[in-house]
């Protein structure tokens, strides 16, 4: 990138590290009609189905190796993805990614295939559980090492500058993965060159069996980009409208021009990291407590009836759900495995 | 005297270069820190000091002169050039292809070819012998690295473990568990998701005289720190000339696991041992696991300590006696036999084991060598077995390309040529990233009937 085409980071000893932050307060959550809160909703259940439907499938020996699920975690990813571009905009993240291609109403189907390690799985049964993509809607994955995609986002970011295509890339990691070295390598060159990307740290409390208060020494994440004049959002991850009002004021801020920005969305994993977890590093209290005060599907639910909609219309919504994801499972479990050649395929492009 | 000033090299690499301008001329006099001459090369143009006092007596290349060799005469000091004639530049060493009459890697003594003093090799000490009558315990792999660990950190106050999980959750793969209990966060110490940074500080506590053991949740993830591995474990102690040593062990579970795909299934075994400076070691079972993490813990060297996840619920016998130690850099003949040599090491060991058994009911007597160390790799062992049989195959869960198996093979080739029957050929994983599906992982793998495959081709009998 030409020197002369990076804005540098401002002078402005009032640079406003605090400025969506306060923006993002007086705004508040988003002002969502009945038929938007609606389709959040019903991308929220489908996700907390799927995962449900997933956990079983594992259960069963029929979905093997990692299995990270994304159950408690769902007003994220949708309400984060709700305000993108779809295909304009993209997406990375790390291994918990079902609810991620969920929420950008990639078929149910493809996503349990690959579950089951199927030909019809969207990596063709090659990625499994952590490894899947869909280049088509701007989702680059699905990355297995912890942090990893956090550069590779900034790449992205990188891309979407050059080819002047006004993308905006969305980036996720852990709260884990926010204490690897190459985050912060890649905050600076974001900073230092205007990158146009959200970081978006998904604070659910853990990484594995370690509390953030035991890796961090500062667990504000929101505060991370500080140094690096990248200003933070400190959203509550448990209400969707909040997340997508959140996302909102980010992404006017990135294509304004404004460079990164850092979010950090609190939530919550109510199940094991991956599916073998001793679950001991916290209490089954701690857990409940929060499946039954700060759920967002339920809260999503409460707000629609108070609205006035109708109980009957969101258990017909469950039913269909329910039968969507019964329907990838049996398309999951029926399919073909890949032929045995696709062994080879895919390594290379070219052929030498 | 006379004293004839050459033509410099101003870099490592210039070969000649071009006399742009003298600044003195003849009769001149000069002391040290004056600029003789101004030299270009292809890349720069530098400034050529004098280092002697003196008279410039002659001047031999005049300036504007092209293409002047380094180490050519170009003026004389003190004298004139009948005084220095004869010091010619240093002759031109010329590579002439097809020339060369290198076999394997004897010295060609005509070159330049490192010196023959390498370290007389040692003969490595057996494994101690087992008293008639000690009795075995059955113990799980996981459970010897960590009886291992315990046993050095009571003996030894420098060593500690560190790595993500170690700790409170007791090891990801519960290889640490009970450690935290015993020896306290003092000692047994859960870091962040930060591989490059703590096995960083796991090095330089090695060089300020401690004795890290730092566990990675798989070798996948020491990628992330590689850099220090290499850069920083392995080439210090050359480097400082033998005054730094670090004394640390690297070690987690290493290759292929159970449908973790691509990024998560590799065996690392050839990358380590390819550096020189690093020891290398991947157990296949529990004794070896606890007698050979034991030394890797009191090497003065950096250890990478390849272990593997499907092995860790395994149980073997393990001697019971109060120290026990194995030496580095040994192979073990784990079975005898006499028609064919399978070499492997790891969890290949075990499909080797499997193969010779169901070669056996065929009638072909297969011997089979667990490798154990990779780096320094017994060669010995291999070229004993291989003098006995005259046919070898390798068996080896990994990338088939530069790998042990490639090694061995080579080693087989420079040596043990006049002992071969039939070409040794190599057992690997297939050449591609492990897929995620059942059916394709159980493509790319390594097994027994592989392995048996193999053994039969080189015995002339499929
Ligand atoms: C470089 C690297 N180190 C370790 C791991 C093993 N690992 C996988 S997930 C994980 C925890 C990550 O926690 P966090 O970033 O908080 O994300 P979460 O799982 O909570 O979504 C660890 C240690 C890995 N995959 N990559
Ligand atoms: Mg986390």
């Amino acid at each position: 990138m030409a020197a002369d085409s990076v804005t540098p980071p401002t002078d402005d000893p009032d640079f406003k590290l605090r400025s969506l932050q306060e923006a993002y307060d007086k705004a508040g959550a988003y002002k969502a009609t009945d038929e938007e809160l609606m389709a959040l909703y019903e991308q929220m259940l489908l996700i907390r189905r799927f995962e449900e439907k997933a956990g079983q499938m594992y259960g069963l020996g029929l979905i093997g190796g990692f299995c990270h699920l994304y159950i408690g975690q769902e007003a994220v990813a949708v309400g984060l993805q709700s305000a993108l571009a779809e295909g304009k905009d993209s997406v990375i993240t790390g291994y918990r990614d079902h609810g991620h291609m969920l929420a950008y109403g990639i078929d149910p189907k493809v996503i349990m295939a690959e579950l089951t390690g199927r030909q019809a799985g969207i990596s063709k049964g090659k990625g499994g559980s952590m490894h899947m993509f869909s280049t088509e809607h701007a989702f680059y994955g699905g990355h297995g090492i912890v942090g990893a995609q956090v550069p590779l986002g900034a790449g992205l970011a990188f891309a979407h500058k050059y080819r002047e295509d006004g993308g905006v890339c969305l980036a996720y990691f852990g709260d884990g993965a926010a204490n690897q070295g190459q985050v912060y390598e890649t905050f600076n060159m974001a900073s230092l060159w205007q990158l146009p990307i959200i970081f978006v740290i998904e604070n659910n409390q853990y990484a594995m069996g370690t509390s953030t208060a035991r890796s961090s020494a500062e667990t504000e994440f929101h505060r991370r980009g500080t140094a690096f004049r990248i200003p933070g959002m400190d959203v509550d991850g448990m209400d969707v409208l909040a997340v997508r009002g959140a996302i909102e004021i980010a992404l006017d801020h990135v294509r304004g021009g404004g460079g990164p920005v850092l979010m950090e969305l609190s939530t919550y994993r109510y199940r094991g990291h991956s599916m073998s977890d001793p679950a001991k590093y916290r209490t089954r209290e701690e857990v409940q407590e929060m499946r039954e005060k700060r759920d967002p599907i339920e809260a999503a639910k409460a707000e629609l009836l108070k609205r006035g909609v109708d109980e009957e219309k969101l258990k017909e919504l469950e039913k269909t759900i329910r039968s969507q994801v019964n329907e990838a499972a049996d398309f999951a479990e029926s399919s073909p495995e890949p032929e045995p050649s696709e062994l080879y395929t895919d390594v290379l492009v070219e052929n030498y | 005297m006379a004293t004839a000033i050459k033509m410099p090299a101003l870099s490592p690499t210039m070969e000649e270069g071009t006399l742009a301008k003298w600044l003195v001329k003849e009769g001149d006099s000069v002391s040290p820190g004056d600029i003789l001459a101004e030299i270009e090369t292809d890349k720069a143009t530098m400034e050529f000091e004098c280092i002697d006092e003196g008279t410039v007596g002659a001047i031999t290349v005049p300036e504007g002169t092209e293409n002047v060799k380094v180490g050519t005469v170009i003026a004389v000091l003190d004298g004139d050039a009948s005084d220095v004639a004869g010091e010619a530049a240093e002759p031109e060493v010329k590579d002439v292809p097809g020339e060369g009459k290198d076999v394997g890697r004897e010295a060609d003594t005509d070159g330049a070819q490192p010196p023959e003093t390498k370290p007389a090799k040692k003969e490595r000490a057996n494994d101690p012998e087992i008293a008639e009558g000690t009795s075995m315990t059955s113990v799980t792999v996981r459970e010897a690295l960590r009886d291992a660990m315990a046993e050095e950190m009571r003996a030894d106050e420098r060593v500690f473990v560190m790595g993500e999980e170690v700790a409170e959750y007791q090891g990801a793969y519960k290889v640490t568990q009970g450690l935290l209990d015993e020896f306290g966060p003092k000692r047994v110490i859960d870091t962040p998701i930060t591989e490059y940074g703590f096995a960083g500080i796991g090095t330089g506590a090695a060089m300020g005289g401690l004795r890290p053991i730092v566990e990675f949740m798989t070798f996948n993830f020491a990628m992330q720190a590689i850099d220090h591995i290499i850069n920083s474990a392995a080439k210090t102690n050359y480097m400082s000339g033998g005054q730094m040593r670090c004394p640390v062990v690297f070690r987690g579970p290493n290759g292929a696991a159970s449908r973790v795909g691509a990024q998560h299934s590799q065996n690392y075994g050839p990358w380590y041992a390819s550096v020189p400076g690093l020891v290398v070691i991947a157990p296949y079972d529990s004794r070896d696991a606890k007698g050979l993490l034991k030394a890797a813990i009191r090497s003065p060297d950096p250890v990478v300590f390849l272990e593997n996840e499907l092995m860790y619920g395994k149980s073997f016998d393990v001697p019971e006696v109060d120290d026990w130690v194995l030496p580095i850099g040994k192979a073990r003949i784990v079975r005898e036999g006499s028609d064919v040599t399978i070499v492997s090491y790891s969890i290949g060991v075990g499909f080797a084991l499997e193969a010779a058994e169901k070669l056996a009911g065929e009638g072909i007597d297969a011997e089979v060598i667990d490798l154990r160390t990779l780096r320094p790799l017994d060669a010995d062992t291999v070229l004993e077995s291989l003098k006995k049989t005259n046919r070898l195959v390798v068996a080896e869960e990994g990338y088939p390309m530069c790998s042990i198996a490639s090694e061995i093979s080579a080693i087989c080739m420079e040596q043990g040529f006049d002992y071969l029957d039939a070409p040794v050929l190599r057992v690997s994983d297939e050449d591609v990233p492990l897929p995620y599906a059942a059916n394709l992982e159980k493509l790319a793998l390594i097994d027994a009937d592989r392995i048996v495959k193999a053994a039969k081709k080189v015995c002339y009998k499929d």
